[in-house]
């Protein structure tokens, strides 16, 4: 194997952002009009976002992430994608948007990819904050998990966040979900190990 | 580009004597259960690996079994201790500790699943096991006891002399996976008073599949691999002899040079620490100071993640391996770490570097030379 064709884990796209990172927060006095942060230290994958705003699109955007090699490749993808996007557009960029781009990832690090499109969701929010402005984006892109108790995955998302709901079991009693029909029981399980993993909880 | 390769506890490679008897012995295909010629030099073969495999360890070759490798070794010792309690043990208890190796974790995992009781020790915060806690989870209804000789991840030795007497002296039997501390440290059956050693031909410069388990000539066995009468009926199926030829070669090897490799090791292992430490801020290192494996060095990064460091090494040349969550594909990073009660984040910033016999200095201070960028700017990007 001891030659340059040897099989990466990665695809060349994911080696070179993450040799070679786009757009990182490395100047401290950089000005952010908004900023998210998500995951943690101990969960081994944690994203911070600034965002520069100019009538409401993305004009420039830093990040700095601690994580493995995936976490930091998808930053940096992500932050090529959403620099010129409207501040609509960017809260609509998906995970799978960004491995796509990417070439794709191995299975257990999708994950990782999650953090930042959550990260830009999240610096999005906070600019709407300081402007004061109402932010009309987050119902839009609630996407329906339980239909039979109409459960979006951004409840799931504050109830975890919020600590409301630390025990799948407490999500069911909170919500209902999956007591009707049960087909979400799967998805519901899957999002909640997820946004567990984001909030450190 | 230049290679280093820091990963020996994962395997190492081949001596040159170990290939060329390996080579040698690929002529011999006689079946050596076969009362023929054919059949007796490979015989001949086997049984000079044993003398030399028991020698390493100290034992007598009637104590040696030759199984496929290091796991099959310590699951044949579980599946024992099963039977004798199926078969109406009074002892029915099992002692082990938290941070030994997955062929041991799952197989008590899947006993304890299976109804069988099982008792861990904890280690402190050097990987060293709790002897008071030990001693408290003795009595006379434990069958067996199971503790690593020297950990893989953060090559912290245990004291087996002890364990074994305390052991004894409840009338348990006494196991110990070997598998890290076989070529690294003194390993002495007889000194030692264990039952049951595991260990594995890969480990020490010999070839994978093949392994051995000693079983002290009073202690009970029976055959985990059901079927011929291979090994005194110990361990059926056909003879490797070309793999149990190199393990014993390897074997030789130990016993000729191992005491003064160890002290090269030692050596260049307190050459890599010092190093790292004296270039890089923030540098935790992991496991005993002194009741260490001489090739073994785990180190932690703060702000910096296992995973990413070990592929900007390896676009270095070189190899290296991590406690971090992100390269097993878990979301929790090594247990052996946390259970030493490392913080979180430096399990998940862990490197462990395992030096061999054919590392050199300039491999060293190669790798001395290249960590401290990528430290460097893997901390630039993190958010801590």
């Amino acid at each position: 194997m001891s030659n340059n064709t040897s099989v990466w884990v990665y695809t060349d796209t994911v080696k070179q952002h993450f040799m070679h990172p786009k757009n990182v927060w490395e100047d401290e006095s950089y000005e952010a009009d908004g900023v998210g942060l998500v995951g943690s230290l101990a969960c081994g994958d944690q994203m911070k976002v600034g965002i520069k705003v100019e009538q409401d699109r993305i004009i420039d955007l830093k990040w700095q992430t601690y994580g493995c090699a995936s976490a930091i490749a998808s930053t940096s993808m992500m932050s090529e994608i959403a620099i010129g996007m409207t501040i609509e557009e960017a809260y609509r960029l998906t995970p799978a948007m960004i491995t796509e781009r990417l070439g794709g990832l191995p299975q257990h690090k999708f994950h990782c990819s999650v953090l930042g499109d959550k990260a830009l969701r999240a610096a999005i929010d906070d600019f709407l904050e300081k402007q004061g402005r109402d932010n009309p984006y987050k119902k839009q892109v609630a996407k329906i998990i339980c239909e039979c108790k109409g459960i979006t995955d951004q409840r799931i998302e504050e109830l975890v966040k919020n600590k409301e709901a630390t025990t799948i079991e407490q999500l069911r009693e909170i919500t209902g979900f999956g007591t009707v029909c049960g087909k979400c029981q799967f998805k519901v399980h899957q999002l909640f190990d997820e946004f567990k993993h984001i909030y450190n909880v | 580009m230049r290679k280093v390769y820091l990963d020996n506890n994962a395997t190492t490679q081949m001596a040159p004597e170990v290939i060329s008897s390996m080579q040698q012995s690929l002529q011999l295909y006689g079946n050596a259960s076969s009362m023929h010629e054919f059949g007796r030099d490979s015989h001949v073969a086997i049984e000079h690996a044993r003398n030399q495999v028991a020698r390493m360890i100290g034992a007598d070759a009637g104590e040696i079994i030759f199984t496929s490798g290091g796991t099959e070794s310590d699951n044949a010792v579980f599946a024992l201790a099963r039977d004798l309690i199926d078969n109406g043990s009074p002892r029915k208890r099992l002692i082990t500790s938290t941070i030994e190796h997955p062929a041991i974790i799952e197989t008590c995992r899947y006993l304890v699943k299976h109804g069988y009781r099982i008792d861990y020790v904890p280690v402190d915060s050097t990987g060293k096991i709790d002897m008071d806690r030990y001693r408290q989870l003795l009595g006379d209804d434990v069958l067996l006891v199971s503790i690593m000789a020297a950990n893989n991840e953060t090559g912290t030795i245990q004291d087996i002399l002890q364990v074994t007497k305390l052991a004894h002296e409840n009338g348990a039997l006494m196991h110990t996976d070997a598998v890290q501390a076989i070529g690294k440290m003194d390993v002495d059956v007889k000194a030692w008073g264990v039952d049951y050693l595991s260990l594995s031909g890969h480990k020490f410069y010999g070839p994978k599949g093949v392994g051995a388990l000693y079983v002290r000539s009073k202690a009970p066995f029976d055959a985990f691999v059901k079927g011929g009468h291979q090994e005194d009926g110990k361990r059926a199926g056909t003879y490797n002899t070309p793999a149990i030829v190199g393990m014993g070669r390897a074997a030789q090897l130990i016993c000729d040079t191992g005491e003064q490799e160890r002290a090269e090791l030692w050596a260049l292992r307190e050459r890599l620490r010092n190093g790292l430490i004296a270039n890089i801020p923030e540098v935790v290192v992991n496991g005993h100071a002194s009741d260490c494996l001489p090739g073994t060095l785990n180190v932690s990064f703060a702000g910096a993640e296992g995973e990413s460091i070990l592929l900007m090494l390896d676009f270095e040349g070189v190899a290296v391996s991590t406690g971090s969550a992100c390269a097993t594909g878990s979301l929790e990073p090594s247990y052996v770490l946390l259970a030493s009660g490392l913080d979180v984040e430096l399990a998940h910033g862990s490197i462990r570097f395992s030096l061999g016999r054919y590392n050199t200095e300039s491999d060293i201070d190669y790798v001395i030379e290249k960590m401290p960028p990528i430290i460097k700017r893997l901390r630039e990007i993190s958010t801590r």
